[in-house]
């Protein structure tokens, strides 16, 4: 058997899955500063980079890490970069700045608690809604997460997979318990693995416009040096890729940054459920938290308790539909996340009045053990 | 068939507890067979604060992966003894390090106390490969982790040139966990 046709197994922090997972989805530039608890994706691709001909810069700060990581996608390089609360702050201009470009990149939030440095060795999910909002005007964004460091190799690689095809800066949001595990990850054959590359101009250099609007709203981003030539700006600009005034293609513009995503949310959302069947309440649960979720769901169906669980590896776009379905046969939602509350009114939006939301809210630093989640589940039934 | 089992190192920063604890994950999960996860707690300081690192051994799939019953605790530190001994199991293990921890917690477990920094000290040369000797302790004490997956798992994370160094560490931990477990019965 050749070597891609194989699987392996290694032990693994979640960090270094995520590194290893960029480096299979074709990932050859980071720049990064890094910062507790993600340093290990730094460290891990600072090693691996090279040696696959790729580049790790470890930049001044956080802000020109980002701006590294635009230049460096613009040549066409699958670029990303990786940090933890502080750090993305400072990165949100930039990263608007990719999203108004629509330059592919992938930006990793290993999160720690609170604002400001607040806890760097701690867990939490608190940038949850900051990834979908942080930056200022109307745009969407991709955001992922995961629980286990399996996942996190396979939602690395879908990071990039989808920032390809849909042109589009990807969050991938992990937390310090997820980051900082250790355990079994199986790398599936190399030749099983599918990966996205951006397209190309289908037509001649005269007659290529990089902003173009196509039926599925995705832009056609020539790579540098190809002897194609556009304008790349954050003013609003037109198919040409210059800035605009006219307030008909301004319109377009902003309307179809966030259709793009909107409209193939079908394609882009993923979302597990157990043992929802026959569930009388229904608990949600994402990152970390998903895995004390799950054994909490366990525990209760041993004692005879109808409660199923809804997990999902996509944050934004939130999967309503899914939360809607869900409410019509429970009558309660529990919420368990590390902050205070922050996805659960994505959960109140879907719900529709069909059901109550519960929130289970935990900013201490510790984890959220199952047991908490359990009590939750007992005193709603 | 292990159902769970939960191993929590505890001490201080900087006492390679954290190394130890991936080293009985990736025993038990890849040289053993079963599944592991190892996680940790520490305090934003490089030195000292209370530390620990957690590893769960399953034949299971691992759903939650911090420890819930502590089936082992190993405390190299009175404060980490004190913090981290609240949900020992009902005839669980405790080792300490018996320089360091003089208050033991009340409870209803088996405490080994072993002087292990001295042992690294004195019998192995190196209060660095403290955490090795604990790891031999655990693997003789405990019996969860195969004594040749262990060696496996050392050798295979701790750095170039300290091979020979780690393995007399674990040697001289096995061989302490021996006397241990003779004098119990």
């Amino acid at each position: 058997m050749s070597e891609n046709s194989e699987q392996t197994m290694l032990m693994m922090q979640g960090n270094e899955a995520c590194a290893e997972g960029a480096i299979w989805a074709g990932c050859r530039f980071f720049a990064g500063y890094p910062i507790t608890p993600s340093s290990e994706i730094a460290e891990y691709l600072s090693r691996k980079l090279p040696l696959l001909g790729g580049k790790f810069i470890q930049m001044e700060d956080e802000i020109g890490s980002m701006g590294a990581v635009i230049g460096a996608s613009l040549v066409g390089l699958k670029s990303m970069t990786a940090t933890s609360g502080p750090g993305f702050s400072l990165k949100q201009e930039n990263i608007g700045y990719a999203a108004m470009a629509e330059v592919p990149c992938v930006i990793v939030d290993v999160q720690r608690g609170g604002p400001s440095t607040g806890m760097p060795t701690l867990p939490a999910q608190m940038d949850v809604q900051q990834a979908r909002w942080g930056r200022h005007g109307d745009h969407s964004i991709i955001v992922l997460t995961a629980s286990s460091a399996q996942e996190t190799f396979e939602q690395t690689i879908r990071a990039f997979n989808l920032s390809e095809k849909y042109m589009t800066p990807v969050v991938l949001l992990l937390d310090e318990i997820v980051g900082h595990s250790t355990e079994k990850v199986v790398l599936p054959p190399k030749d099983s693995v599918e990966i996205v590359n951006r397209k190309q101009p289908e037509v001649p250099p005269e007659e290529y416009l990089p902003y173009r609007e196509t039926e599925d709203l995705i832009p056609v981003l020539a790579t540098f040096g190809t002897g194609y030539r556009y304008n790349v700006t954050g003013l609003v600009h037109d198919e040409t890729g210059f800035p605009t005034n006219d307030p008909e293609k301004i319109e377009k513009q902003i309307i179809r940054l966030s259709g793009k995503i909107e409209k193939h949310r079908d394609d882009i959302i993923q979302y597990k459920t157990f043992m929802m069947d026959d569930a009388e309440v229904a608990v949600f649960a994402y990152g970390s938290v998903a895995r004390a979720a799950l054994r909490a769901v366990k525990d209760s169906r041993e004692m005879g308790i109808k409660v199923g669980l809804i997990t999902t590896t996509v944050l934004w776009p939130f999967p309503y539909d899914v939360i809607l379905e869900a409410a019509k046969s429970v009558k309660a939602i529990i919420v368990p996340e590390m902050n205070l509350g922050q996805m659960a009114r994505e959960v109140e939006l879907g719900v529709r009045n069909q059901a109550e939301v519960i929130g289970v809210n935990r900013v201490d630093g510790n984890p959220i053990p199952p047991v908490q989640i359990k009590e939750k589940i007992k005193e709603v039934v | 068939m292990i159902e769970r089992y939960e191993i929590r190192l505890s001490g201080s920063g900087g006492q390679g507890l954290i190394l130890g604890g991936k080293i009985i994950a990736e025993a038990a999960a890849i040289f053993d067979g079963h599944n592991a996860v190892q996680t940790q707690s520490y305090g934003p300081e490089a030195r000292g604060g209370a530390s620990k690192a957690e590893v769960v051994i399953s034949d299971n799939e691992i759903d939650y992966p911090k420890a819930i019953q502590v089936d082992l605790l190993l405390a190299l530190t009175q404060e980490s003894c004190t913090k981290y001994s609240h949900d020992l199991k009902k005839s669980g293990i405790l080792i300490v390090d018996s320089d360091a921890v003089k208050e033991l917690p009340r409870g209803d477990f088996k405490v080994y106390a072993v002087p292990i920094i001295r042992l690294a000290i004195e019998e192995v040369g190196k209060a660095v490969v403290t955490n090795i000797v604990a790891l031999g302790i655990i693997t003789k004490i405990s019996g969860i982790v195969t004594e040749e997956a262990m060696r496996k798992a050392i050798l295979k994370r701790v750095p170039k040139g300290t091979e020979e160094l780690n393995m007399k560490a674990f040697e001289t931990g096995l061989k302490k966990g021996e006397e241990l477990l003779a004098k119990g019965k």
